[in-house]
């Protein structure tokens, strides 16, 4: 037990729990300073603000004193849940290129491509010849094959012609927002029946296509929960087996670790490569076919200009998770937690969604170095500990390369 | 034509400064993927300065009773100069501020070691959040706008503005240069092509480049290579915020809200494009400025002044135009990438030991 203490994943979760605990303070600090300067809002506001920001999922709303009530929300924490799917895929997405060594910032693009895809097709084919669950696996199987194909241009473009990934990603990224509102501009899915929502694409339930929920909404009265959740948590550790158990995980990382030196052991550096950044599209554009599909939410097609973040926050899930895909689950759940935080805050009080927000790039920023604070957590740990011990764990420091993202 | 060259230097200016800034922060060895992030930061400061100067309240020269705005007082007086004055004073402030923001990268890359391209994507998330924050609590809405007016009415130089007459002939190329300009755009140049001299022609900028090459070798050599690098970085800080905000001021009508569509990423792509060398990066920014005022403006752009909208009359869609120079990034990227050559150390953290 008391190596497990000396662990490198206990030291991980440690500082991963050590950056979300300084990334929240900082939020903390940031609201305190602007009750302190501001006097309509006020100390009063500000610790209204600090409580929402570390317990936003169990507020309850205000009372008739106008006092914060906090408790069990079905409805916030099944939203969580519910939000927490896309951003554990995109993450997935995210930590997956990472083991190969690719920073996957295109996973915006490619959960863009996932849903036009999984739209078209769940919109498309009429529910009364075809069985609606038929359309709803077809659905997601051409979201995910979109994904795929968005993800695979970038990681062509790498293998073949050496083209840095991220500047590849970006590129696809404005692409895919051209794109899909460019077919989305000239279908005939636009929501005309509704007259007062311009701009935006039906819903999947306008042709009876719609994630089952499994009893979840049960469990979460009134909550947009359903067992898109489940599928999320069964591609998590789906990616886990492969990554850690297969041969063709361990092909992946060895890519990630050292290209040239899988290559001289014989491992198709290429093939993986563009394997890897296939996968990784395959599962933003799953987050972007499941968000869809749930039939409770509207695409807005008109997206030429903006790219969603939930994309963009994946980088930060997989990142929290030090890019393991079960760790993934949970720093998902987490980022959808702050989400609802944010969300409660624009209701109660006189601050706004975008702390959260600053939290999480707070929380990537420290990650950054998560290496040297592992460190620096390791030596602590290690003060009482016999000498030979210490070196051997000094060892194992110099040679664990955690963070990912450059090759060479 | 007048009109699609001004249009196109334009959007090429922000571009090349930022992809400038890029150059400066890669050549001493640190991947400043944040110019984004910067460019977001500094077009908030460079709003929100000119929204406190308006602010200001001055006693009315001709009544001495009565306040006025200091931007209305130049305005009614047609003091052009203390109006383009304060736009460079703004201009000074984003850079100045712009290169405190980088700070926190040079931190994170140069003293931490940490990953650099992490650490930027970092910047890149925090920029919009807090602006969006501050923007909120102060506007009640998602843009930060001026007070009253706009970078048009304030800032643009006009016939009128250089004391021609409305109607007088100024000629093509004062028409193309002189007229609906604004001088932020001649002032970029300007320190374009100084930066570009120094980068090359001084022994800093030696010292600079050889810290993006070979490190160890330049500190072998006596050149402090944290210190170059962290010039490097906040050269790179100063240019993406000034550029952030040259961009509000020039396109989006001296407004801050978070976002400039995706120029930092364009100036990053252009870099790379400009093979991280200054005169090619000037030509690819033309290029792409070109292929933003095409995109902006296609439907009404009349090349050769005849009263035909030639582009418009294509009937190609306009969704085409706005996609063109992602997809054409992409294949000239990919056309270029033999040649590509990126600075050798970018992206490594320094280690003293390593040889």
């Amino acid at each position: 037990m008391k190596n497990w203490f000396q662990s490198k994943s206990f030291r991980a979760l440690l500082s991963s729990l050590l950056s979300i605990l300084i990334g929240l303070l900082i939020g903390a600090l940031l609201i305190l300073l602007i009750g302190l300067t501001d006097q309509e809002i006020g100390l009063k506001g500000a610790w209204d603000g600090i409580r929402l920001v570390f317990l936003g999922v169990f507020s309850n709303g205000r009372n008739e004193a106008g006092l914060l009530t906090f408790g069990f929300n079905p409805v916030s924490m099944g939203n969580m849940f519910f939000r927490a799917m896309p951003l554990i895929l995109t993450g997935l997405s995210v930590a997956l290129a990472f083991k190969t060594g690719l920073f996957n910032i295109g996973a915006p693009g490619q959960y863009l491509a996932g849903t036009c895809a999984t739209l078209f097709i769940a919109l498309s084919i009429p529910t009364e010849t075809v069985a609606p669950w038929l359309v709803w696996i077809l659905a997601f199987l051409g979201g995910l094959l979109a994904g795929a194909l968005w993800g695979s241009i970038p990681g062509l473009l790498k293998a073949l012609l050496n083209i840095n990934e991220v500047i590849a990603c970006i590129m696809t990224n404005w692409i895919a927002a051209n794109v899909v509102t460019w077919l989305f501009d000239i279908s005939n899915l636009k929501n005309i029946a509704e007259g007062t929502k311009s701009g935006y694409i039906y819903k999947t339930t306008y042709n009876n296509v719609a994630t089952p929920k499994l009893g979840l909404d049960k469990l979460f009265a009134g909550s947009q929960i359903n067992g898109g959740i489940l599928i999320a948590i069964l591609l998590a550790i789906g990616a886990y087996i492969i990554i850690n158990k297969t041969t063709f995980g361990y092909e992946l990382k060895a890519c990630g670790a050292n290209r040239h030196a899988a290559r001289y052991a014989g491992i198709q550096d290429r093939r993986n490569i563009v394997l890897s950044m296939t996968i990784a599209g395959a599962m933003a554009g799953a987050a972007g076919s499941l968000y869809y599909l749930s039939g409770n939410t509207e695409f807005f097609w008109s997206t030429y200009q903006s790219l969603p973040a939930v994309g963009f926050n994946g980088i930060a899930v997989a990142l929290l998770a030090m890019n393991n895909p079960i760790g993934v689950i949970f720093s998902g759940c987490f980022m959808s937690l702050l989400n609802i935080s944010g969300q409660q805050l624009t209701y109660l009080t006189a601050f706004n969604e975008y702390i959260t927000d600053v939290i999480i790039a707070v929380i990537v920023y420290l990650s950054a170095f998560s290496l040297i604070i592992q460190l620096w957590l390791g030596n602590r740990g290690k003060k009482s500990v016999p000498r030979t011990e210490k070196a051997k764990a000094a060892d194992a420091d110099a040679s664990t390369p955690v963070v990912p993202g450059k090759e060479e | 034509m007048s009109f699609l060259i001004r249009q196109t230097l334009i959007y090429a200016v922000p571009l090349m400064i930022v992809a400038l800034a890029g150059i400066f922060a890669e050549r001493s060895g640190i991947i400043n993927l944040a110019l984004e992030g910067i460019m977001i930061f500094g077009a908030f400061i460079g709003v929100a300065f000119v929204r406190i100067l308006q602010g200001v309240m001055v006693p009315s020269p001709a009544d001495p009773e009565n306040m006025i705005g200091l931007f209305d007082l130049a305005y009614q007086s047609k003091n052009w100069l203390s109006l383009q004055g304060y736009m460079l004073l703004t201009m000074l402030i984003s850079a100045a501020l712009g290169s405190i923001f980088s700070l926190l990268l040079a931190f994170a890359a140069i003293n931490l070691r940490a990953d650099q391209t992490i650490g930027g994507t970092a910047l890149n998330m925090l920029a919009p959040a807090l602006v969006l924050f501050f923007v909120r609590l102060i506007a009640k809405q998602n843009t930060l706008q001026l007070l009253s007016g706009d970078s048009a009415k304030w800032f643009m130089i006009k016939k009128t503005t250089l004391g021609f007459d409305k109607k007088a002939d100024i000629g093509f190329l004062g028409e193309t240069f002189l007229n609906k300009v604004y001088l932020s755009t001649y002032i970029c140049i300007l320190i374009f092509v100084i930066l570009s001299i120094i980068l090359y022609r001084t022994r800093f900028g030696l010292r600079l480049r050889a810290c993006g090459e070979n490190p160890q070798a330049a500190a072998s050599l006596g050149i402090d290579v944290v210190k170059m690098r962290y010039a490097g970085v906040m050269i790179s800080g100063a240019l993406s915020g000034m550029g952030g905000f040259v961009y509000a001021l020039t396109t989006a009508n001296c407004s801050a809200n978070g976002d400039v569509a995706g120029f930092g990423f364009l100036a990053l792509a252009v870099m790379i494009f400009g093979n991280w060398k200054p005169l090619n990066v000037a030509g690819g920014a033309l290029l792409f400025g070109l292929f933003k005022c095409i995109a902006a403006a296609y439907s009404t752009l009349d090349i050769n002044g005849d009263g035909i909208y030639a582009l418009a009359n294509i009937g190609v869609s306009a969704h085409l135009y706005r996609l063109l120079p992602y997809l054409i990034t992409l294949i000239v990227l990919a056309l270029t990438s033999k040649n590509s050559r990126a600075p050798k150390a970018e992206g490594i953290p320094y280690d003293k030991g390593s040889r």
